[in-house]
């Protein structure tokens, strides 16, 4: 999947701004890669899937039940993506907020990443929606419901995604050579960080605090009143292992588009020590829920080892070693946590949306091959996307010069 | 006007006297502004299991007819075509009928849910759904703690189907339909504070009979259905370890940090972007 040495910047061709869009469209990279050959017929299926579910209704190509009625779709889809989308607003924290100028080279890729990963977690929504073109009642005010969690949620979402693309559009008025549109827009930065931020630690919170209602239905291992605080912890450190795994592989495929000055290891190291901070916040705090809330007792039960699978094998194990990488640097154990923390935040998001939730069910749920190609389906067209603006925009490679000493 | 001495005193007399007579009478005259909920009382032991009140249910709101009939160890569900069920259990006290519905909750935590408001307590107590609203992303389904709406998964334009109390009848002046045509009078409706001092006259008058205890009195915070049986509940598939409070309590605290947060959280994170700016870019 390597690519080729491309020239640094597009060639501005003489016949204006149409013919360079056109000609930006046509593919850079080579067509018939390993990642090409499996994704294109999985997208061809999903794209297929999709059109049955707007013509048929959800039931033909969900296992969706009348006690269930979230299932993949939601669960990965949006509960765990915005988790592992967390790493913008986190990066975006120490760069602008803390000035910690280390982590800039990796800020932009995350940033549209993150992006990205909202706008179709908002499409794979639009998908689960039972009546889509009514998704427009909450923004036109049919009705307001003000005491929603779910219209906090939807609206700090949307907001969060205009502030994405702010944080991002520098790279575009790059791309397009406007420099004077770049002026303005890398002025409107800082705002849209501080706000972005804001945003974010709500929304993230925001989707535990969806099934605070759901008392009865989640199991008590997994529900507590306290489940919006962990929820934003854990984005804290799902985000940033995320950016580790989106990393590394980044600098495999798109390995032109590093320079030398690009100092990676220290980069990783610095992810690696975050992750192993908020981990052990959170598992501070996972243990005081779970002597608080008395949960002693469903230890001896499948649920129980189930709970201590999540806890200890994919929190725990990655945190000592997270820890152990601080000590002595080794960028194969902080790959390996990465994997493992991305796994238990997956576990997490899916006990506490799908697998704990109506555990008691006489009928479980689980999801249709239908929903799992539609997933990936969603997963693949954004991979091409990213790829598509990464080979053109300067988000890997530096800005150009006229470019750089803003932000 | 100028105000002597004596029409002062006159005047506070008869504020006095207003506000006494004002509290005898508000004793038996609901206070100006509440509003008081409709509700329906089910008789578990009256009921005969003979399913007029879903034939009639059927019937009002143009749904398919039931095919199949109660049966001891087969717990029938409500669904997309069917507002409500009567099943049968096998109890300690022998078989006994109960029947399944939206119990429409004084605080409900679909209506609570709903960003589109389209889940909506009205306010002589049925819980509706409104067609125009609803963006069918099934968040009320999620967050009832009886799993009472139902979604159309077979449609491209699906509804949320739940008992609706019969409200287009109330507005008409009519009771609920399986209220009306229960032979056995099982089903009664009328003002929910009426229906419980009824159903505590029953167990008064018949303690031997009766299990003392009136389910939906407090469960959920209140609910417009209200039950009493010859049984506990939880022995003909109720779940009475259910909160006593509203369901809505539970984000009610997640609701309130929302706009604090929003307000505050900017400004210490600008507080932090100053303090941490280097004195070379301060400079520039």
């Amino acid at each position: 999947m390597k690519e080729k040495a491309n020239t640094l910047y597009p060639q501005r061709k003489i016949n204006g701004t149409v013919g360079f869009l056109l000609n930006e469209l046509k593919p850079k990279g080579k067509i018939f890669t390993v990642f090409n050959m499996i994704s294109l017929p999985i997208m061809l299926v999903g794209i297929v899937l999709i059109y049955i579910r707007f013509s048929q209704g959800l039931g033909a190509v969900t296992n969706l039940t009348q006690q269930v009625p979230w299932g993949l779709w939601i669960g990965f889809d949006v509960v765990t993506g915005v988790a592992f989308a967390g790493g913008a607003y986190v990066l975006a924290f120490l760069v602008y907020i803390l000035n910690l100028k280390k982590f800039k080279p990796i800020l932009r890729v995350t940033i549209l990443n993150g992006f990205l990963a909202y706008l179709f977690y908002s499409g794979a929504l639009l998908l689960d929606l039972g009546r889509p073109t009514s998704v427009i009642n909450v923004i036109i005010g049919n009705n307001f419901g003000v005491s929603s969690v779910m219209f906090l949620v939807g609206w700090h979402f949307l907001l969060y995604m205009l502030a994405l693309l702010l944080e991002f559009s520098p790279a575009i008025a790059e791309w397009l050579n406007a420099k004077k549109a770049h002026r303005i827009l890398s002025a409107a930065t800082l705002g849209a960080v501080i706000f972005g931020i804001t945003l974010s630690v709500l929304h993230q919170s925001g989707i535990g605090a969806l099934f605070l209602m759901a008392e009865d239905k989640i199991h008590p291992l997994w529900h507590n009143s306290y489940m919006p605080l962990m929820f934003v912890v854990s984005s804290i450190f799902g985000g940033i292992a995320l950016v580790i795994i989106e990393g590394s592989i980044s600098r495999k495929v798109f390995s032109s588009q590093y320079d030398e000055s690009h100092d990676h290891k220290s980069i990783l190291h610095g992810l690696a020590r975050i992750c192993a901070g908020g981990m052990f916040l959170y598992l501070v705090m996972t243990v005081l829920v779970f002597i608080h809330e008395q949960n002693a007792v469903y230890l001896s039960t499948t649920w129980g080892a189930w709970y201590l699978v999540e806890i200890l094998g994919f929190v725990f194990v990655p945190m000592l070693l997270f820890c152990q990488s601080c000590i002595k640097p080794n960028q194969i154990v902080i790959k390996i946590a990465a994997v493992m923390t991305l796994l238990g935040i997956l576990l997490n998001r899916m006990n506490v949306s799908i697998i704990a939730f109506r555990w008691d069910a006489a009928e479980a749920y689980v999801p249709s091959w239908q929903e799992f190609i539609v997933t990936l389906t969603i997963i693949f067209i954004e991979i091409w996307v990213f790829r598509w603006i990464v080979r053109r925009m300067p988000v890997i490679r530096k800005s150009p010069d006229w470019a750089k000493d803003k932000h | 006007m100028d105000i002597n001495r004596r029409n002062f005193m006159k005047s506070l007399g008869f504020a006095g006297v207003a506000l006494t007579v004002g509290k005898s009478h508000g004793a038996e005259k609901k206070p100006e502004g509440e509003t008081e909920f409709y509700g329906m009382l089910y008789d578990s032991t009256l009921c005969m299991g003979c399913q007029n009140c879903e034939f009639t249910c059927a019937e009002t709101h143009g749904l398919e007819e039931p095919e199949d009939e109660p049966e001891a160890g087969v717990v029938r569900k409500t669904n997309q075509n069917r507002r409500t069920v009567i099943n049968c259990y096998e109890t300690s006290q022998g078989e006994a009928y109960i029947k399944q519905q939206c119990m429409h909750c004084n605080i409900p935590a679909c209506d609570t849910a709903c960003l589109t408001q389209a889940m909506h307590k009205t306010k002589k107590a049925p819980v509706i759904w409104r067609e125009d609203k609803c963006m069918g992303c099934r968040y009320c389904m999620i967050s009832c703690p009886f799993d009472s709406p139902k979604f159309e998964y077979g449609s491209t334009n699906p509804k949320i189907v739940k008992c609706t109390m019969c409200a287009d009848r109330l507005r008409e002046g009519k009771k609920p339909a399986c209220a009306e045509n229960c032979p056995m009078g099982a089903i009664t409706f009328g003002k929910r504070r009426d229906l419980i001092k009824e159903a505590r006259k029953r167990i008064h008058d018949d303690p031997e009979y009766y299990h003392n205890h009136i389910y939906g009195e407090h469960e959920a915070g209140g609910t417009g259905w209200l039950y009493i049986a010859g049984v506990p509940m939880n022995e003909l598939g109720f779940d009475t370890n259910i909160r006593k409070k509203s369901y809505p309590a539970l984000t009610k605290g997640f609701i309130g940090a929302i706009a604090p947060v929003d307000i505050l959280l900017p400004g210490a994170l600008l507080g932090i972007y100053a303090a941490t700016k280097s004195p070379k870019e301060e400079e520039e």
